[in-house]
């Protein structure tokens, strides 16, 4: 099971104080979170993309390439990378490079972004979302498994004896996990090539995310990846701790009251109610999470949205220290009782080279939309 | 026999309101007119000053409470509805149209609706026509020709309603022929629901499975299909 953070990179003014980070303050408070979560044993860290204010990663391989440098265990990860928008050739190679540079330790998570302008400023419209997220990926996964692509789509310029370079870390693509807060058709695309699914669900009620991931899970099954329970499932968090949960609500307020995205809506005791937020001591953190498992069934990652809202720096240091000294240690203890031996970790490059070489096969078959009906 | 439901969507904003006043007269002209036809129907109220709030954090938070999921599910669940708004600034007021808004798009598609709504003066009455007619076309639901309006005027002249029930005669005339007209030619619609082919594909999108459930198998979608 996976521990992670990730990160909007919102520019917002901290609504205590009236001030707003200047953007070179709020990139170097990501990359030091993301240092900050290695160091207290988490598992992940992963940034979004964006390209309109008020955020600021428009350039998510940049800025995991030096994290990676200056980290050794941490996984990097986006949340999401632009299936739609960006270029799946430059998907392929950017994250090709990245992955050699960190040595393994890089994933992707793939979503079609929901700002309508940022569709024509790349050349593309928001009304070929999902058509888009189909194609784009369709060709980044032949880019990674195939030396010499010949393709030609509805999106893109033609493609003649092209090859992706560099070739993928010892031949292996990146792991994908695909995002999607409610379109079942991404859901089964993730099914379709057996990549694992992410739900944000963090400002949803968990009622709707249980019927993604089921559904997800059920076509994981049909294209014979493995048993349902063997999908590849993450789900997003939201919390907000100190040790008690009293000061937990009176400070956190004020961030909520106005924060993007849901503020100035619901109360913060109604969208605790109905949303995975949760303010208040570790205790209540662990019961919470330890509970998702019975709303989705055992999975593989959980990532937490710790830094948005205008929260400060020194703050969402203390979030990673709660998280990594007690809450996570606890969680892992829970969410290993009676977990089934067949429900796999979320896969690794690691992972995915000792499958690979134990198949003894060091060529990669075939790419799995080339076979009919998908893997058999 | 056959039963039928009714949903009844007021955005009255008083208590009493003189909307859901309208909305409850046109109810039981309509549950009159069906049971004339041999068949019974049941009516669902959606007083939406109740859900006022859950509508504002639904526009925000892309989501619903569970009440307000309840009443979204009534309405798109309904053979029928009545819809029901006070005149504001010459249109349905903000709560009636963010109730709209956050239907599912489909939600009323086919669907026989019956329109009403309320002012001080008979001066707003062809908002009904240039504003609330054209929403439903846009939801391309089944608008009976008859919309009624109630100015304060039409509840006067000393003949009244009892509790919400036509009272026969003595009701003013104007204002209870309207509503027994256009409760005939929503019971009309709700009657021949299941015989004509526009209601039969309405009743499909009704009765459409959990999205969750059935999905646009991969292939197709790779087909761009």
């Amino acid at each position: 099971m996976q521990f992670g953070v990730f990160s909007v990179g919102d520019l917002t003014p901290d609504p205590t104080t009236g001030r707003t980070p200047s953007e070179a303050e709020r990139i170097q408070a990501m990359t030091t979170i993301a240092l900050k979560a290695e160091e207290v044993g988490l598992d992940v860290f992963a940034t979004g993309e964006h390209h309109n204010p008020p955020f600021v990663p428009s350039s998510p391989t940049t800025m995991l390439g030096w994290i990676a440098a200056r980290t050794s265990r941490l996984v990097l990860s986006t949340a999401t990378t632009l299936i739609t928008t960006n270029d799946p050739v430059k998907i392929a190679e950017d994250y090709a490079m990245l992955q050699h540079l960190a040595g393994g330790r890089v994933d992707l998570m793939m979503g079609r972004g929901n700002t309508g302008p940022v569709y024509p400023w790349f050349g593309q419209d928001i009304r070929q979302g999902i058509p888009l997220a189909v194609e784009n990926y369709a060709l980044l996964h032949r880019l990674w498994r195939e030396d010499v692509v010949n393709w030609e789509g509805r999106f893109r310029t033609p493609l003649q004896g092209f090859t992706a370079t560099p070739r993928p870390l010892d031949g292996i693509p990146p792991f994908v996990w695909h995002g999607s807060i409610r379109s079942p058709e991404i859901a089964e695309q993730a099914a379709y090539y057996g990549d694992g699914f992410f739900h944000n669900n963090i400002f949803w009620p968990m009622e709707h995310t249980q019927r993604m991931v089921g559904l997800y899970r059920r076509r994981f099954e049909h294209y014979g990846h493995g048993s349902a329970d063997q999908a590849i499932v993450g789900l997003g968090g939201q919390v907000f701790v100190r040790p008690n949960s009293q000061d937990a609500v009176r400070e956190f307020r004020p961030y909520f009251d106005v924060a993007p995205v849901y503020g100035h809506g619901p109360s913060l005791e109604e969208f605790t109610a109905d949303t995975p937020l949760t303010v208040g001591s570790p205790q209540q953190v662990i019961e919470r999470y330890a509970g998702m498992r019975e709303v989705v069934g055992d999975y593989q990652r959980q990532l937490f949205l710790v830094d948005h809202a205008g929260l400060p720096l020194p703050t969402v240091l203390d979030q990673l220290e709660y998280l990594g000294g007690e809450i996570v240690p606890a969680l892992r203890r829970e969410l290993a009782v009676d977990r089934p031996a067949h429900v796999p970790d979320a896969p690794t490059h690691a992972s995915l080279r000792a499958e690979r070489d134990a198949a003894g096969d060091d060529v990669l078959a075939p790419a799995r939309n080339e076979i009919d009906g998908g893997v058999r | 026999m056959t039963t039928r439901t009714l949903a009844l969507v007021s955005a009255g904003l008083s208590q009493p309101s003189s909307t859901r006043l309208l909305a409850d007269r046109l109810a039981a002209a309509t549950v009159a007119a069906v049971n004339r036809g041999g068949d019974d129907v049941v009516v669902e109220i959606v007083e939406l000053r109740e859900l006022a709030h859950d509508l504002t954090n639904h526009l925000l938070t892309g989501f619903a409470s569970p009440p307000l999921q309840a009443a979204k599910d009534t309405v798109a669940g309904a053979d029928a509805v009545i819809a029901a708004s006070p005149i504001f600034s010459g249109s349905y007021n903000g709560l009636f149209k963010s109730f709209f808004d956050v239907l599912e798009p489909e939600a009323l598609a086919g669907t026989p609706v019956l329109l009403g709504a309320t002012a001080g003066t008979a001066r707003h009455s062809l908002a009904l026509e240039h504003a609330l007619r054209p929403l439903f076309a846009y939801l391309r639901a089944l608008v009976v020709p008859t919309a009624v309006f109630a100015a304060s005027e039409d509840w006067g002249a000393g003949r009244q309603v009892d509790g919400g029930q036509v009272d026969g005669g003595q009701v003013d005339g104007g204002l209870a022929d309207r509503i027994d007209r256009a409760a005939g030619e929503l019971a009309g619609l709700l009657g021949t629901a299941t015989s004509t082919p526009a209601l039969v594909d309405a009743a499909d999108v009704d009765d459409e499975a959990d999205p969750f459930g059935d999905v646009i198998p991969f292939e197709r979608l790779l087909r761009g299909d």
